[in-house]
């Protein structure tokens, strides 16, 4: 906890949930009193350390890629192989279409994710408070912790789920699919009655696809990093509650390991998934 | 958790660096492990044929072999054969060979003899002719005596 004497636990907490953020106010731009903005505001160190990761995600792969041997191949390139051949085989075990755009679409997903969950084994106090030294006031390092990054990736797989469902069945075999199940009769007559009842349902169905995504991984990684703040205030209180906040610390860190690229396999598996269920045609 | 402009700042980074992999990360790594998967395919196949020609060279060696074992067995054996011929031509060469030796040995001693035989007859006529002349001296006419030794020396 890098406190200051007048900072309570609560303060503590609501300054570590706090994003850096630049917002459009009636004064223009301003930093940290978004209040009142409400859509025009900007998190920019969830911004700053998701564009990183992702060029960084990008960056060590295209350097593999630029001179992959076939032969003897070097450690990071087997590295690089082995997520590779392990989201291939993801993607070929469940997408049975020829689709050039899911299994880099699954890496990407996987890999920046994985990255984004990995900020939150960064001790929560470490980069906040070089962060403080350089004059920058709040700084929320986990970019999967802001409900914004998470819907971004949501909402373009769900666009891209609409895009193919359009694309594969058609515009009206889309919306077919929307109103004529799951319920449909021979009857004409029932069929129109039974077209709004099926709407509501698999459109709220279509709905819950990326609002589940999102929230999934959002929900995770924010409780995670909720508790390993809640931690970081045990630690301050005295000598017994620093060794054992470093104890349950350490524990809760060793379990996030399993839980960061879970969360990250999960949002890769539903996303190949979901595309599939767009390209079947019923 | 407040939506706002930040998701749809982070939508384009999404869209950017899936069309990056998309563009040059994928096809290349991927083209990369197909290559090595198709080698070992390859080499693999490869090693079976190998492997295969490896079981028929080697039946084929013993095939050879086992040839070449009755052959030479067939050779030794005539060469036996051909030994035995050579020393029983060779006795007989040299049990016929002694024997004209020995012959010749027989005939030249009968010869040996025969020359000495007559030696001795031609000496032995001078010496009985000496012998009677130192007996008898002067008093014998040398014409009787003489027809008297022709039919001594004769008779001998």
């Amino acid at each position: 906890m890098a406190s200051s004497e007048n900072q309570t636990s609560v303060e503590y907490i609501k300054h570590h949930l706090q994003n850096l953020q630049v917002c459009k106010t009636d004064q223009g731009w301003v930093w940290n009193h978004c209040e009142s903005a409400g859509f025009w505001t900007i998190h920019v160190d969830s911004l700053i350390v998701s564009f990183l990761l992702g060029a960084l995600f990008c960056f060590g792969f295209w350097r593999v890629a630029r001179n992959a041997k076939v032969e003897n191949p070097g450690r990071w390139q087997s590295f690089v192989e082995m997520i590779f051949e392990f989201v291939d085989k993801s993607v070929k075990d469940t997408f049975h279409g020829k689709n050039p755009l899911i299994a880099p679409l699954a890496l990407t997903i996987f890999v920046w994710i994985f990255l984004m969950n990995l900020m939150d084994l960064v001790p929560v106090d470490l980069l906040p408070w070089a962060a403080s030294q350089a004059g920058v006031g709040y700084l929320k390092v986990v970019p999967t912790t802001d409900a914004n990054i998470t819907f971004s990736l949501s909402l373009g797989v769900f666009l891209l789920i609409i895009f193919y469902s359009i694309k594969v069945k058609g515009f009206g075999g889309f919306i077919g699919e929307l109103t004529l199940h799951p319920f449909s009769s021979s009857n004409k007559f029932v069929q129109i009655l039974l077209i709004p009842v099926n709407f509501l349902m698999e459109s709220i169905g279509l709905l819950a696809k990326p609002v589940s995504l999102a929230l999934r991984l959002f929900g995770n990684l924010y409780a995670g990093e909720l508790i390993f703040i809640l931690i970081a205030v045990l630690m301050s209180a005295g000598i017994g509650g620093f060794i054992g906040g470093g104890i349950a610390y350490m524990i809760w860190a060793i379990f996030h390991i399993l839980v960061i690229v879970l969360q990250a396999f999960i949002f890769m598996m539903l996303t190949i998934v979901y595309l599939s269920m767009a390209h079947e045609d019923h | 958790m407040n939506i706002n402009f930040t998701l749809f700042i982070n939508m384009i980074f999404f869209v950017g660096f899936v069309w990056f992999c998309m563009k040059f990360v994928w096809p290349p790594i991927m083209a990369a492990i197909k290559e090595r998967q198709d080698k070992i395919a390859e080499g693999l196949a490869a090693s079976e044929r190998s492997a295969k020609d490896l079981e028929l060279a080697q039946a084929k060696a013993a095939d050879m072999l086992r040839d070449a074992k009755t052959q030479s067995a067939e050779i030794v054996d005539s060469a036996k054969k051909r030994h035995a011929e050579i020393v029983d031509s060779a006795k007989d060469d040299a049990r016929s060979e002694a024997d004209k030796i020995k012959n010749g040995a027989m005939a030249e001693i009968d010869q040996e003899v025969n020359r000495a035989r007559e030696q001795l007859r031609s000496k032995v006529a001078t010496l009985a002719v000496a012998g009677a002349e130192k007996v008898i001296e002067r008093n014998i006419d040398e014409a009787a005596n003489n027809d008297l030794f022709d039919k001594l020396v004769k008779e001998l």
